[in-house]
This record gives structure tokens, C-alpha cells and sequence, in this order.
């Protein structure tokens, strides 16, 4: 099997390569991908939605219905995790730690969770003190990586940055609260509906934008007849749908990363994990 | 050979595709370990990255960001300034749903693991025919 996969792909890497040599040359500004319609992007861009970073504006502008879809995989993948994952039955041994003392109690068989007082926590089974330093400095750091993230999302019109990179950016910034401490002050933090409710309302904002320039006499998606809704100069209307769009994707997108990464590590329990 | 070098010379990134691709293919097909082919189809995602981004590039050209301030003085944007936006557009959503397949592959790779205590594959066609 690993002999007749190795000659299949050195067969087919033969091919590609002999392909390669008809290829254009590297960088040449006359090849066909960047002929056609890619110089209308880049010259009417601008004049046309008033949004100076090209990508974005073919991305939630000219392309608007791919990223939609786009937008409504990532949310399905998070459902799918959600489905495949999530195990209600909650564990019956729990170990609780009293903080002072270390002292750790083994409970065998609740069906409860006990009512302890502030001095115990409850820990995972393969509980390790975390690191004084790892903590501190990802508490300093989480801010900051959140603060940026909002900046990439709200800065994507005219910078390299929007919906997909801040989600990805906030949703990391969540899962390195989750390794640096542990999954259960990760979701304590953000329920479990919270961000259930979240990836929802983004792909809902996506769509409810697209949604609303019809009954305002445009096409689906055509963020120009939002103009009346919005204050401002007109001409930045575009921009401004764009924006819209893209908070909804960074929503989506940050929310479905952090359900991805919770059901993974902790089998669906969301009690315990890496 | 002395006229093969100049070839790859001048078209290095797309042989460097073809070598990724065909590593993430074998990975695909030759592995027993399902996490390995899991692993293998993104190195596979990535050299389609990096053939898509060679695709967009043009010499002599910056990112596509135009420099204009938005409130719009009308300079003319000339085409070879910048380099194709296009391929960019489709692969920044690519990876993003090439981390969310990821994703949904642990997800499949836990639930087997859950059932039939491995992730290798002649094992997990054993227990399939014992049942």
C-alpha cells in the first residue's frame, strides 16, 4: 500500500510539474489570473465603495454571497462539533482542593456537586498548580490580544485585517485563558449558550444586513441602498455595510473556535481538559 | 540537468507547491494513523495557499491596499501597482474553513476514539469486523 501510494504520488507530482513549465512566469503582470477581472477590482474599487483595502471590499462587497456561505460553514463545523461532542452526563468522581493547606479530597461517588465553602476549589483529576509566571503574564497579555483584535475587525476597510482574522485573533486570545488556567475558568467565563447565541447572531447579522437592502429597493447584499439608515456621508455607505458584515463574521468566527476548541479538549464534557 | 536548473529557478514556488502538495497527498493515502491523514490534508490546504498567493503576485507591485485618502481625491489606480487582489480574497476565507474542517475531523477522530479505543486504521478494521 505505502509502495503503490509513494509511485501514485510521485506520478502525479510528475504531471503538476510538467504543467509547471507551461506556466506564465513568476510575477508577470500580463498572466491571465491577473488580466481580466482582477485590474477592474483594483481600479474602480475605490471609486465605486470608497474603501481603500481592496481584499476587503471583494470580499464582503463584490463577492458578498461566497463569504456568506463561507460564513455559514464555519457556523455549521461549530454545530457539528456541537452534535458529535457534547456529553451531558457529568462525571460522578470529583476532586476538590483546599487552597490553603493543598490537602486534595477525593469524592467517589456524587451525584451532586458539594457544597463547599470558598476555601476548596474544584479541580480537574490530573490537576497540576499552574505556573505563577504563565498565569501572570497571560492575564496582562489576554487584554491586549482582545483590544487587537477589535482593532483588526473595526480597522479592516483600510488596513490589512477584517471579520475572519479579528475572530481568529479573539477566539485564540480565548483559548490561551483556557491552557493558561484551565478549561473551567474558560467557561465560567463565556457559558456555553453565550457562545452558542453568539455564532448564531453573527452569521444572523451577515444575512439580517444583506436582508435589509432589499425592502429598501436594492438587491440582496447591495449595501448602497442602506443609505437613508445610516448617518454620515452617503458615499461611505458601503463601507459601512461592509463593516457591518464583518462584525458579524468576527463573531461567528470567535465564537465557533472557542466551541471547536472546548468540546475537542474536554470530549464534550466542558469540565475538564488541557 | 543544466537546463532543468534555470526551470526551477525561475518557477521555485510552484515547484515547492508541487512538493508540499504531493507530501501532504502521500500523508493522505499511505498513513495508518487517522490523525496523520488528518495532518496530511492540511499540508495539502497549505501548498493550495501557496499556489493561489504565487498566483496573485506581480513584480514591482505592493499589497492591495489602495493609497488614497478616503475622502476621495481621485488618483488615478494603475493595475500593475498592485498585486492581484483576488487570490488573497479566496484564500483568507480557505483558511479559516480549513481550521474549521480541522475542527470537525478531531471532533470525528475523538468520537472514534471514544468507541474503539484506537485511531489506527488496520486496528480499527479489525474491531470492525469482529462486531
Amino acid at each position: 500500500m505505502k509502495f503503490l501510494g509513494f509511485i501514485v504520488v510521485c506520478l502525479t507530482g510528475a504531471l503538476l510539474l510538467y504543467g509547471t513549465g507551461q506556466f506564465p512566469a513568476w510575477g508577470d503582470p500580463g498572466s491571465p489570473a491577473s488580466t481580466h477581472l482582477s485590474n477592474y477590482y483594483i481600479e474602480k474599487t475605490v471609486e465605486q465603495t470608497q474603501v481603500p483595502n481592496i481584499v476587503t471590499a471583494v470580499l464582503a462587497d463584490y463577492r458578498g454571497f461566497d463569504t456568506m456561505f463561507e460564513t455559514s460553514v464555519i457556523f455549521c463545523a461549530g454545530l457539528t462539533c456541537f452534535l458529535l461532542l457534547r456529553d451531558f452526563t457529568e462525571k460522578k468522581e470529583r476532586f476538590y482542593r483546599h487552597r490553603p493547606t493543598g490537602v486534595i479530597l477525593h469524592v467517589k461517588d456524587s451525584e451532586k456537586v458539594l457544597k463547599v465553602g470558598k476555601e476548596f476549589e474544584h479541580i480537574d483529576k490530573d490537576f497540576v498548580p499552574s505556573d505563577l509566571i504563565i498565569k501572570t503574564v497571560c492575564r496582562i497579555l489576554i487584554p491586549f490580544i482582545q483590544i487587537y483584535a477589535l482593532y483588526v475587525v473595526a480597522h479592516g476597510d483600510f488596513s490589512p485585517g477584517g471579520g475572519f482574522q479579528g475572530g481568529v485573533i479573539f477566539g485564540s486570545s480565548l483559548i490561551l485563558l483556557a491552557i493558561s488556567y484551565d478549561l473551567k475558568t474558560l467557561v465560567e467565563r463565556i457559558k456555553e449558550k453565550v457562545l452558542g447565541i453568539f455564532a448564531a447572531v453573527g452569521v444572523l447579522i451577515y444575512v439580517g444586513i444583506a436582508t435589509i437592502c432589499m425592502p429598501m429597493g436594492g438587491n440582496f447584499l447591495n449595501y448602497g441602498m442602506l443609505a437613508p439608515l445610516l448617518p454620515g456621508d452617503p458615499r461611505h455607505v458601503r463601507a459601512l455595510g461592509m463593516l457591518g458584515v464583518e462584525i458579524g463574521v468576527g463573531l461567528a468566527v470567535m465564537a465557533v473556535m472557542a466551541i471547536i476548541y472546548i468540546n475537542i479538549v474536554s470530549e464534550g464534557r466542558h469540565d475538564e481538559g488541557l | 540537468m543544466t537546463d532543468l536548473l534555470p526551470l526551477i529557478v525561475a518557477k521555485y514556488n510552484y515547484w515547492l507547491y508541487v512538493i508540499l502538495m504531493m507530501i501532504g497527498l502521500y500523508a493522505m493515502i499511505a498513513k495508518n494513523n487517522l490523525i496523520k491523514k488528518v495532518v496530511g490534508m492540511n499540508i495539502f490546504q497549505t501548498a493550495i495557499i501557496l499556489f493561489y498567493l504565487s498566483i496573485g503576485y506581480k513584480k514591482d507591485a505592493t499589497l492591495p491596499i489602495v493609497e488614497v485618502g478616503h475622502e476621495g481625491q481621485e488618483a488615478v489606480v494603475r493595475a500593475l501597482d498592485y498585486i492581484n487582489p483576488l487570490p488573497h480574497v479566496l484564500m483568507l476565507t480557505a483558511i479559516v474553513v480549513s481550521v474549521a474542517t480541522f475542527g470537525v475531523a478531531m471532533a470525528l477522530a475523538v468520537r472514534i476514539y471514544q468507541r474503539y479505543q484506537t485511531l489506527e486504521e488496520d486496528e480499527l478494521r479489525m474491531r470492525l469486523s469482529e462486531e
